[in-house]
């Protein structure tokens, strides 16, 4: 539904980032697929989640897309513009559009900086403005993030965990970008201080009219700030749907075994439903299984499973899945 | 502003707490401290470490001559005393080419890699190959014999260590998220290297110029005495031990005498390299906010 209205601000068609991996004698030897043909659509607006278990190509994904990568194969397009095979500072007007944040809010921040400078290095960049008015900006952006003035020439290592993700928000927000890549931004805090800064997150959607990518593998919080959420498997999305309807209605095996992962509150419910194991470690992404990718693992697999790999088909509306069994 | 006075001011107390606890390194400090002020007031004392005194030869320590005279009666004091002078100059001029060659080849080796990488680190592996005596022996034949030429051959041929220490560093360093971030919002390249990698290698670069002003004082001390260093009337620790040979027997003192010096000295040098990464790092220490 949502890939039809609208206007896509970022796109990604069948790209590909490979790692080649070189033997000994320094020849391309084989390569980790990490992103293998995705194609997908992220509207302006919305907030789409992207799960999957460690090691599925998540945060390559998102780094391709804003070109922090370089894409081995396919195109990106930013607002209708193919970046693609931009390079250099033909670049530079995108990435101050599309901003990350990253998950480790300690390796984020150059210890040697104090926050006004870690938040003055993008803008500076970017801003032709002078420096009198950059001063006033960057206290402007810190109170948004609900740090303090005093704040401003403290050291990294002076925060907590959430505070200097608080910063690196900051950081990525003062060059007034269009669409943040949140990659894993709330895995390495506290639950307490992960809903504050999930919260201060949606604040700012709302008020400066932000596109989120928001990489996770905590799957309440993914549903709770999603529009809609891609489901990803070993390089491949598996399965895209609307965030309500992807957690009632999953229709990829796959899905469903991370949805019954979800711990559930409630005693008598948490009795009665049953939790889908799935066999097996998550094959290498240097030697993808032929034909499904998850049929090695799927409690439903069949024959053909293993023969053709399952295109990404709308199986209802909106709701696309690649199984061949469903 | 205030806040940033405010962390000197705490980088200070983490230096003053550690010297309490390390009473070695307070004494190395005062005897560095002597040493440099009495190199630097040197010519305004009443001594003459040229002046001879063929009556007086070979003396040992008295009241007129506390460090005794040397083969030609010349007094000891002021010929170590000048040596220091020299000695403490070769160290720190050959450790400032030293540490800003293997710096910057350090950096842009491991921070642009590829071919580049691959270049710079077999200069480093070609000329830490060769013996440097060898090397020493052979550019002092082209170079007039003085001070210069002996900070220049000690600069550029010890400055390989601190390249390949600097460039371990920075691979790990331009991987960390904010080198990234860096280059994902185009900061130039150099400036990379000097806002964010430099800073971070600081503490290993100081420890390293420490040490490195301690080398450098050895080795002109061993070209000296090999004759291949400072040459006569003029002295080095080095060029003192080296006419002390000849009076083992008689005149032993005068060996002892620049030994210790240059033994002791290496050593406070050692320990300020400490005090100074102490300094530097703002972590270490900093447990306690305020």
């Amino acid at each position: 539904m949502a890939d039809k209205k609208g206007q896509a601000l970022l796109e990604a068609r069948e790209l590909e980032k490979h790692f080649p991996v070189k033997d000994f004698f320094g020849r391309k030897r084989q390569a980790v697929k990490a992103v293998d043909g995705i194609t997908l659509q992220i509207q302006k607006g919305e907030t789409f989640g992207l799960v999957g278990e460690s090691g599925c190509g998540k945060s390559t994904l998102g780094r391709t897309l804003i070109r922090m990568y370089e894409p081995t194969g396919g195109q990106i397009m930013f607002d209708g513009q193919d970046i693609t095979n931009l390079q250099g500072t033909d670049l530079l007007p995108y990435h101050k559009r599309m901003q990350i944040i990253f998950q480790d809010p300690y390796s984020a921040l150059d210890p040697h900086h104090n926050v006004e400078e870690i938040i003055r290095e993008p803008m500076a960049l970017y801003s032709k403005e002078p420096r009198s008015a950059i001063d006033g900006q960057i206290v402007e952006i810190l109170k948004k993030v609900g740090m303090k003035e005093d704040d401003l020439y403290k050291y990294a290592y002076e925060f907590s965990g959430g505070q200097r993700q608080r910063i690196g928000i900051a950081r990525a927000l003062a060059v007034k970008p269009e669409f943040l890549l949140c990659d894993e931004p709330i895995s390495a805090l506290d639950v307490s201080i992960q809903a504050q800064v999930v919260n201060m997150l949606e604040d700012l959607q709302q008020e400066l009219g932000l596109t989120y990518l928001f990489v996770a593998h905590d799957l309440s919080m993914v549903r709770h700030i999603s529009t809609r959420i891609g489901v990803m498997y070993l390089g491949k999305i598996v399965e895209i749907a609307e965030s309500d309807e992807l957690y009632e209605n999953p229709l990829h095996p796959y899905t469903e075994a991370l949805l019954s992962a979800i711990p559930v509150a409630d005693p008598i419910r948490a009795r009665n439903s049953k939790r889908k194991i799935i066999k097996g470690d998550l094959p290498s992404p240097m030697d993808v299984p032929k034909g499904c990718r998850f049929h090695t693992r799927c409690p439903y697999a069949k024959p053909e499973c293993g023969m053709e790999e399952p295109p990404l088909l709308e199986r209802a509306s909106g709701h696309y899945t690649a199984c061949h069994v469903r | 502003m205030a806040m940033e006075k405010k962390n000197q001011k705490r980088r200070i107390g983490n230096v003053i707490s550690a010297l309490k606890h390390d009473k070695l390194a307070m004494v190395s400090l005062v005897f560095l401290g002597a040493i440099i002020i009495l190199s630097l007031i040197a010519p305004l004392l009443p001594l003459n470490p040229t002046a001879t005194d063929v009556r007086n030869m070979l003396q040992p320590p008295s009241l007129a001559h506390p460090f005794g005279t040397d083969e030609v009666g010349r007094d000891y004091l002021a010929r170590v005393i000048y040596g220091g002078r020299v000695s403490l100059l070769v160290g720190v001029l050959a450790m400032v080419t030293c540490v800003c060659v293997g710096v910057v080849v350090g950096t842009i080796s491991g921070y642009f890699g590829g071919w580049i990488d691959n270049f710079l680190m077999r200069v480093v592996d070609i000329m830490s190959s060769i013996p440097w005596m060898i090397l020493v022996t052979v550019i002092s034949l082209f170079l007039k014999r003085g001070l210069k030429s002996i900070i220049i051959v000690i600069g550029f041929f010890t400055w390989m260590e601190i390249a390949r220490l600097v460039r371990a560093e920075t691979l790990s360093l331009k991987e960390r998220e904010y080198v990234l971030y860096a280059k994902f919002v185009g900061v130039p390249g150099h400036l990379i290297i000097l806002r964010h990698i430099i800073p971070a290698v600081l503490p290993t670069i100081i420890i390293a110029s420490s040490t490195g002003i301690a080398n450098a004082i050895m080795t002109e001390s061993s070209l000296s005495f090999l004759g291949l260093g400072i040459q006569q009337p003029m002295s080095s620790w080095g060029s003192l031990l080296q006419s002390a040979q000849g009076n083992m027997q008689n005149a032993i003192y005068m060996a002892i005498l620049p030994g210790l010096l240059i033994v002791l000295t290496i050593f406070a040098f050692n320990k300020l390299g400490n005090l100074l990464r102490i300094f530097v790092e703002p972590r270490t220490m900093a447990g306690e906010k305020d």
